[in-house]
């Protein structure tokens, strides 16, 4: 009887660490959006990826429809080759664009598609050619101050 | 001078035949540990002593780490208003290095101490001494099962450790101060990888299980077998294995998180 008590104990306090691990990986990690739904992969091409990172979700109309997979360099181009595993269940139209957008102002990055007007579908090892680089902040400073320098002589004349 | 170049060489002697000493123990223990699978309830008897017992301190010094990770990282985050990262930051810094390196300093004072003072007193009193008469290998009947005890104990409690923690930096963040809840988990979910950080968090209290529950025996098994030989035995199983968590910690997340 004893003996079935603290065999009892163990069990329980074992449980207690798979359910901590458990909860770890799903409610802290990213197990849950770990899907195992077949993808077919896309190919695109960037002129700048900015901080995309691989496993970052592929959205349409906002709603995830499948990850970034490889991010690799062209050196023929000069440009990044991302590799977007597609949920199967999703089709898209061969003139589709991608972007690569930022979820809130500070936030992960993220590609959005947009859907185009062709009746063809992506198929697997396709690739996207309308695509729009990533916001570089350098960037869009150094724009702003030629602008606003533009302006001010615009302004002496 | 010549007295303090001896006692160098006495030192670098001793430390020698001491690693040397506790390497042969421990591939000793290894080669008797196989007898452990005919008797798993021995095994089973230590994890309740090691890991049962130890589980409410853990599991309250994993609540008030959370607590005290929310409220500091809410006051630093609050300052550059990026309060939606606190879920981020409580979760990482639990997983990748509070929760394995702080249970394991719990889990050497908690558990590490009793297991020197028991194998001591056991040699003080000349039990093993009695086993080995008795043709009993304490090594198998004695050190091995709580050394796989203390290997299996530690992971599970560093889990809670870590899992009680993100509780506790929720209680704190959410619901005391009031960080917006979405954000805390997204957040969380988005910065956490499953294998990149929570796994490797697992295989460093792993590594900690072994360091610190293999400290532990051996100076127990090494005592000298007086009531003040085992004293000493029991202070240096804190002082070593404290610090060769620590000191594990660095390298491992060295190799694991660069």
């Amino acid at each position: 009887m004893q003996r079935k008590s603290l065999d009892l104990w163990v069990g329980l306090f074992v449980l207690l660490g798979a359910a901590a691990l458990f909860f770890l990986a799903m409610k802290a990690g990213n197990m849950s959006s770990l899907s195992f739904e077949k993808t077919y992969p896309v190919i695109t091409k960037f002129d700048n990826i900015g901080g995309l990172k691989p496993r970052a979700p592929v959205k349409s109309a906002g709603v995830v429809v499948g990850r970034v997979g490889k991010i690799g360099f062209d050196d023929k181009s000069y440009q990044a080759v991302v590799t977007l595993e597609l949920e199967s269940s999703y089709k898209f139209p061969k003139d589709t664009s991608a972007k690569i957008l930022t979820s809130g102002l500070l936030g992960e990055q993220y590609i959005g598609l947009e859907p185009g007007g062709d009746t063809n579908n992506l198929v697997a090892g396709d690739r996207i050619k309308m695509t729009q680089s990533a916001v570089v902040l350098e960037n869009l400073i150094s724009q702003f101050l030629y602008s606003k320098a533009a302006e001010g002589k615009e302004g002496e004349k | 001078m010549i007295g303090a170049i001896t006692s160098l060489g006495r030192w670098v002697r001793e430390s020698v035949s001491n690693v040397g000493f506790a390497t042969r123990t421990f591939f000793a223990l290894l080669g008797a540990s196989g007898g452990l699978l005919r008797r798993p309830r021995l095994v089973t008897d230590q994890i309740h002593f090691i890991g049962n017992y130890s589980l409410v301190i853990i599991a309250v010094s994993g609540l008030f780490v959370g607590f005290v990770l929310g409220l500091q990282g809410y006051y630093t985050l609050n300052r550059y208003g990026s309060e939606e990262a606190l879920g981020l930051l409580v979760a990482l810094s639990l997983t990748r290095e509070l929760g394995p390196v702080v249970t394991a300093l719990l889990f050497a004072g908690r558990a590490g101490t009793s297991l020197t003072a028991e194998i001591g007193l056991m040699k003080a009193g000349e039990q093993l001494a009695a086993m080995e008469m008795m043709a009993v290998n304490p090594l198998e009947r004695v050190i091995a099962p709580r050394f796989w005890a203390g290997v299996i104990a530690m992971p599970i409690l560093a889990a809670i450790f870590s899992a009680v923690g993100v509780i506790g930096g929720y209680v704190v963040g959410v619901l005391m101060i009031g960080v917006d809840e979405g954000s805390f988990w997204s957040q969380m979910q988005a910065g956490v990888d499953v294998w990149k950080d929570i796994a490797n968090g697992v295989i460093k209290s792993i590594v900690f299980g072994f360091a610190v529950t293999f400290t532990a025996l051996y100076q127990g098994y090494e005592a000298q077998p007086t009531p003040e030989g085992v004293a000493r035995a029991t202070t240096r199983t804190v002082v070593i294995a404290s610090l060769a968590v620590l000191w594990l910690d660095f390298l491992l997340t060295a190799l694991m998180f660069s």
